[in-house]
């Protein structure tokens, strides 16, 4: 086969089925919208229930984490996850989807290496660029409080 | 009246942070862990240029339930802290502010995996 | 005795019998089209095991014991069992094969074991010494998903151009001295690839990666024996999917080699690609193992397909050099069945 590795990209590109752009992106929109606006309206209740806004938001998240944890539980999370994409990825919920499913994915490996080792596989990253990034925001406002 | 309105802007503005998310899986080749990743650091950047503060309080849940709302809480927690406890503020004001949710998580993955069996995607 | 051809291709003077098979698969693979040709359909994907590296050697385990029965010999007949799957260290077989106290090989050839083991055990009765062999290769969607991508329950949608592993199986009992001549399918050929890299990184779209060594496999085959597409009723590519099977014919077209008519893909016959939400087909050790001894072994028994050229491809990859952002390398292997009686 005489074509360089180029050529067959261009090849590869024509023979691949695209993705569906539009029902993707509306899947995201629809199902991502839908979940914040759980959310805000989780919020109103328990803002009205006598809570401040910081721990009604806080409880909100919470909540969503416990609806996505038992629904990645029933196996159900994975069903919604196929025509969500991102909208079930970025919400909260998907990072809880990403604790739970491999805890529950490698519980045959055992309670400390299978369910305790893997429930970081996926959200580790987030965890320590998450982290990383924010002590440099506080390092950052130190310097420029202290000057 | 009032709460139909702020879900809707919920809605709207989730929606649409949903919907970068889904351009970077369409048109890149960034795993999910990237993706979200991606999306953390961005919050924290947001939330230290006071960008994404505005945001919040337009939107609500809208903007603290998608994970960028998770790095805006970091920020906001390392700002307060530092605020109140100086260079100790730096260590200590990520973890705190988002210590509910990273706490809940883990326990629920925990208890979860225990109770449920994997299933075979069928 | 075999004698080597042109650029590798291996002839044997006297062909390999093909005595016994018999296919395993699981729900989604009776839920296709080939469900009436699996011997053994299980529902539960479990296979009443308790994890899903168990379940594959099950997998194994009935495709071995159905396929002696239909040969109607013991296991202490078997000289040797050379088995495969896409498992780290090949686990599916080793637990598979161990109770069985037989001499075991353990092969990986990603989704191309299945013919590399029919070509390694066909190269091994040509020695008069052994007379029956055993070669069994598995896949399970669930042990694949663990092991190369998301845990099962991780919301996460599949790409166009990915491919479903097959929860399945097969086994194929080879031998030098056959029972039923007139019955008979075996090999009389076999062509050893190698490995091909067209640059490929992305580990959701191997049929792109395995495409490149598929056409080399079948052009310097046919070179080699003098033959052309039209002399074979069938040309059967491993599990190139969708998206493979269109490369492969387009960087045959441009070799002047045109097998649109006659070529088709265990990846498109194993499920119902439009109904079956599986994207651009079926793939693993067990796509084309299944295929072969159900559908295509009986439809050459039945004498619909007289000659056929087997091509089993695999994408070469772990998840350690797909981190690592290096290219997923691709190989085939051919091998050339055909009808006893068809033999001139």
């Amino acid at each position: 086969m005489n074509l360089t590795n180029k050529e067959y990209e261009k090849l590869n590109k024509k023979s691949s089925k695209p993705t569906k752009h539009v029902g993707t992106l509306t899947g995201a929109f629809l199902i991502g919208g839908g979940i914040c606006s759980l959310g805000e309206l989780l919020a109103h209740v328990y803002i009205k229930s006598g809570m401040i806004i910081q721990d009604a938001y806080m409880l909100v998240s919470i909540t969503l984490i416990f609806i996505s944890s038992l629904l990645t539980g029933l196996k159900l999370y994975d069903s919604i996850a196929k025509y969500a994409g991102a909208g079930s990825l970025v919400p909260i919920t998907g990072f809880a989807n990403a604790v739970v499913s491999p805890a529950l994915e490698f519980k045959s490996e055992g309670y400390i290496m299978g369910i305790g080792g893997k429930m970081f596989t996926i959200v580790g990253p987030v965890i320590v660029y998450g982290i990383s990034v924010s002590v440099l925001y506080g390092l950052i406002l130190f310097i420029f409080q202290s000057i | 009246m009032e709460i139909l309105y702020d879900c809707l802007k919920a809605f709207f503005v989730g929606g649409i942070i949903c919907i970068i998310g889904q351009l970077f899986i369409n048109y890149t080749k960034l795993t999910p862990a990237r993706i979200l990743v991606t999306f953390v650091v961005s919050g924290v950047i947001l939330g230290g240029l006071g960008i994404y503060k505005p945001l919040v309080e337009f939107a609500g849940a809208g903007a603290t339930v998608p994970l960028t709302g998770f790095g805006y809480l970091l920020a906001e927690g390392v700002k307060i802290s530092v605020e109140e406890k100086g260079i100790v503020g730096i260590l200590t004001g990520g973890l705190t502010a988002s210590a509910a949710g990273l706490t809940v998580s883990i326990v629920l993955g925990l208890i979860i995996s225990l109770i449920f069996k994997p299933g075979d995607k069928t | 005795m075999s004698n080597k051809i042109g650029n590798g291709t291996i002839i044997f003077d006297n062909p390999i019998y093909i005595i016994a098979y018999a296919s395993v698969g699981s729900k989604k693979e009776g839920d296709g089209p080939l469900a009436g040709y699996v011997d053994f359909l299980c529902d539960d994907t479990t296979f009443g095991e308790k994890t899903w590296e168990k379940a594959e050697s099950r997998i194994q385990k009935h495709a071995v014991e159905k396929s002696l029965l239909k040969a109607d010999i013991s296991v202490k007949d078997i000289d040797f069992i050379i088995a495969g799957d896409l498992l780290n260290q090949c686990i599916g077989s080793i637990y598979g094969s161990k109770d069985m106290d037989l001499p075991f090989i353990g092969l990986y050839g990603a989704c191309s074991t299945m013919a590399e083991s029919l070509a390694i055990g066909s190269v091994f009765l040509t020695n008069d010494s052994f007379e029956n062999i055993c070669c069994v290769t598995s896949s399970h969607f669930c042990s694949a998903e663990r092991q190369f991508r998301f845990p099962l329950e991780y919301g996460g949608q599949r790409t166009p151009t990915s491919q479903w592993t097959v929860t399945g199986g097969g086994s194929v009992i080879l031998s030098n001295n056959p029972k039923d001549i007139e019955k008979g399918i075996v090999i009389k050929a076999i062509k050893i690839g190698k490995i091909k890299d067209l640059g490929i990184k992305d580990s959701n779209n191997m049929g792109a990666a395995m495409a490149p060594s598929a056409a080399y496999t079948i052009k310097e085959y046919l070179n080699d024996t003098l033959t052309k597409p039209s002399d074979y009723d069938l040309i059967l590519t491993g599990d190139l999917g969708e998206v493979g099977s269109d490369l492969l014919k387009k960087l045959l077209e441009r070799e002047n080699i045109d097998i649109s008519k006659n070529h088709n893909d265990c990846g498109l016959m194993v499920y119902d690609i439009d109904k079956q939400d599986v994207n651009a087909g079926g793939s693993g050790c067990g796509c084309s193992a299944i295929t072969l001894t159900s559908y295509i072994f009986k439809k050459m028994e039945e004498g619909i397909y007289k000659n056929v050229l087997f091509i089993g491809t695999g994408a070469l990859l772990s998840t350690t050099s797909v981190q690592q952002g290096d290219t997923i390398p691709g190989i085939s292997h051919l091998i050339h069945i055909c009808k006893t009686n068809f033999i001139v």
